[in-house]
């Protein structure tokens, strides 16, 4: 994984603060020429790497990447799935059976084929195999090398202690699309004690890790903990703590950290985007 | 350890059975559902002892404490149930469809001592908490007006086969959009009394409202607007706010940010005269285990303490829930 990971929440009305910069982002990224030219000034300043939300809207910026293949050469994406608030209103409108019966391909309650085999209801590992080929349809054909699966799920499996699907999860695209599986979550030493416990040796795991302890549940002391004992590959978001850490003393902070392999980051102007990507080369520097 | 056992584990059930089976200090002792899809997952991979019917988990599993997550229509009947035999409650919002039930109930778990909350997770949100701590200290001066609002994108097409769309099951944006704007009002300001008027419109649903606009007027007389909307696709996700203005000033808060505006900020420390802007962030204490947000956790953790006698049950109780239930009641009436 790159050093500098470029996010989407900006694009998409995510702002873990304020409501009415949501809007704002809404009304200025409307338009899909809005959200390429912001992608493309971030790969003027050696941003190659695009992790986001299997969002509606992101089938179109793929279309764009798939035709102007020889402009986005060496460009990736690393999808996030699900975007849970597409399946969360699903649910309440639908209800879980509901839900499924509308998102997974094919008839699910009809009979359920995959490659000419028959499953029964109770095999819901085909059904999250199924579910995570209809996530990545829009993304063939552009590189993928890393799939995360949402926090709102990871965590969600987590406390169910239904960790056998996280591991399978982790098998399934590896085996279906040579990707390494990643997991966000809000809860990284539980997950990696899980993981582990899997069988899953060095896992890609993105969490907030920022100077405020914001969304670093169990407290910063134990993050930090993990970080200089553990092995795993740990992909730092949420490091302006939703913006209540400086810019310079939060970049400070995580290039600070031992075995952090990835900063993710989102801004919607080229100016925070330098300002960000100059600040985390200037302390890689330093630590 | 609290032996928790779970009714009904669909989208807000199963979201608290992982916070609960993430809780160092619960033993999930046994989930109830009627879909046996949902008991096949939950039982293959979380392990959970798993039930359809939940008298016969109860008699089973002999829970402490039992989360309620069933559709509201069966509330009052499951509840009353689990005071009888001495189980403390847990249930989710609104509290019944009737005020008459919701009385019965909070009579009952009073008189048999038993705890009793009910999930208006705003409660446990860091902005709300502070609103209303600002409003307690008198600091907006005199209130004379309030707007909450709530909006969100839940039923943006007109296609719906649930109980979501049955009013006699509790459908519909005053129950579950609406109801939370409501109680917040309640809690922060004074209860709700009365109801000058109210238009229940549908947008795309065929049986029940899409949107509550109402005409509100609290116990101490303030009167105010209630605006709430469940079809509405330019929010990302459900939205809830509530702007108040008195003499001395005005707050505007949502769940992640407030904007506070005061003439005269006479000793209130952390805030000066004028605007004052603060972030959840600044708000919010860590949780152990997130899932969705902190005020879910942080709501089970209250109960879970409450359960243990190890905090006073003072917060969400079925009683204000009940002044919920019954500002519903009043809204409903005045929209015929």
């Amino acid at each position: 994984m790159e050093r500098i990971l470029f996010g989407d929440n900006q694009f998409f009305a995510v702002n873990h603060i304020s409501d009415e910069k949501s809007r704002a982002q809404s009304i200025k990224f409307k338009d899909d020429s809005a959200i390429i030219k912001t992608l493309d000034e971030a790969r003027s300043l050696g941003i190659n790497t695009f992790m986001c939300t299997t969002h509606d809207r992101i089938a179109n910026i793929c279309s764009i990447i798939r035709d102007n293949s020889e402009k986005y050469n060496g460009f990736k994406i690393f999808p996030c799935m699900p975007y849970a608030h597409k399946y969360a209103n699903a649910v309440t409108e639908l209800g879980i059976a509901g839900t499924l019966k509308q998102y997974v391909p094919g008839n699910f309650f009809g009979s359920l084929f995959k490659g000419g085999v028959a499953f029964l209801s109770k095999d819901y590992l085909s059904i999250m195999e199924l579910l995570v080929d209809a996530e990545m349809k829009m993304f063939k054909g552009i590189e993928t090398p890393v799939i995360f699966l949402q926090n709102v799920i990871t965590d969600l499996f987590l406390g169910l202690r239904a960790d056998e699907i996280l591991i399978a999860f982790h098998h399934y695209v590896k085996k279906k699309y040579n990707a390494d599986a990643g997991f966000i979550t809000m809860n990284m030493p539980k997950l990696l004690d899980v993981l582990e416990k899997g069988g899953i040796t060095n896992p890609i795991i993105c969490s907030s890790i920022n100077k405020a302890g914001f969304r670093m549940s169990g407290g910063k002391e134990i993050y930090e903990e993990y970080l200089k004992t553990r092995k795993f590959r740990a992909v730092a978001m949420q490091v302006l703590g939703g913006g209540a850490i400086a810019p310079r003393e939060a970049i400070e902070y995580v290039c600070s950290l031992p075995n952090i392999e990835s900063i993710l980051f989102g801004a919607s102007s080229k100016a925070n985007i330098q300002n960000t990507v100059e600040n985390i080369h200037h302390f890689d520097a330093e630590h | 350890m609290i032996k928790v056992a779970l009714i009904g584990a669909g989208k807000m059930g199963i979201s608290h059975l992982s916070i609960l089976g993430a809780h160092p200090d619960v033993e999930v002792v046994g989930v109830c559902d009627t879909s046996k899809m949902v008991n096949d997952f939950l039982s293959k991979y979380g392990n959970f002892n798993c039930f359809t019917e939940y008298q016969k988990m109860v008699n089973e599993v002999k829970p402490d404490a039992v989360v309620v997550a069933v559709p509201t229509k069966f509330h009052y009947t499951i509840i009353k149930d689990l005071l009888v035999n001495g189980i403390h409650v847990f249930a989710e919002k609104p509290f019944c469809l009737t005020s008459a039930q919701g009385n019965e109930l909070v009579e009952l778990a009073k008189n048999k001592g038993l705890k009793n909350q009910v999930g208006y997770h705003n409660k446990f949100v860091g902005t709300f908490s502070e609103v209303k701590r600002l409003v307690n200290s008198g600091i907006l001066g005199k209130i004379d007006h309030f707007v909450g609002e709530a909006y969100g994108p839940v039923v943006i097409k007109p296609k719906q086969d649930t109980w979501r769309s049955d009013p006699s099951e509790g459908g519909g944006c005053l129950l579950d959009y609406a109801s939370h704007v409501i109680d917040l009002i309640n809690d922060i300001l004074s209860p709700v009394t009365a109801v000058k008027g109210s238009l229940l419109k549908s947008i795309y649903s065929k049986n029940v409202e899409d949107s509550v606009y109402s005409l509100l007027e609290l116990s101490n007389n303030i009167n105010g607007i209630l605006s709430v909307n469940w079809s509405d696709e330019t929010y990302r996700k459900m939205s809830t706010s509530i702007t108040i203005n008195g003499s001395n000033g005005k707050i505007i808060s949502d769940a992640n940010e407030l904007k506070v505006f005061l003439k005269d900020p006479s000793g209130q420390k952390g805030y000066v005269k004028g605007w004052n802007l603060k972030y959840i962030t600044d708000l919010t204490p860590q949780v152990d285990f997130y899932l969705r947000g902190e005020e879910y956790s942080a709501q089970l953790d209250y109960f879970i303490n409450v359960v243990a006698d190890k905090a006073p049950n003072t917060i969400n109780t079925f009683e204000s829930a009940w002044y919920t239930d019954r500002a519903i009641e009043l809204i409903k009436s005045s929209a015929k």
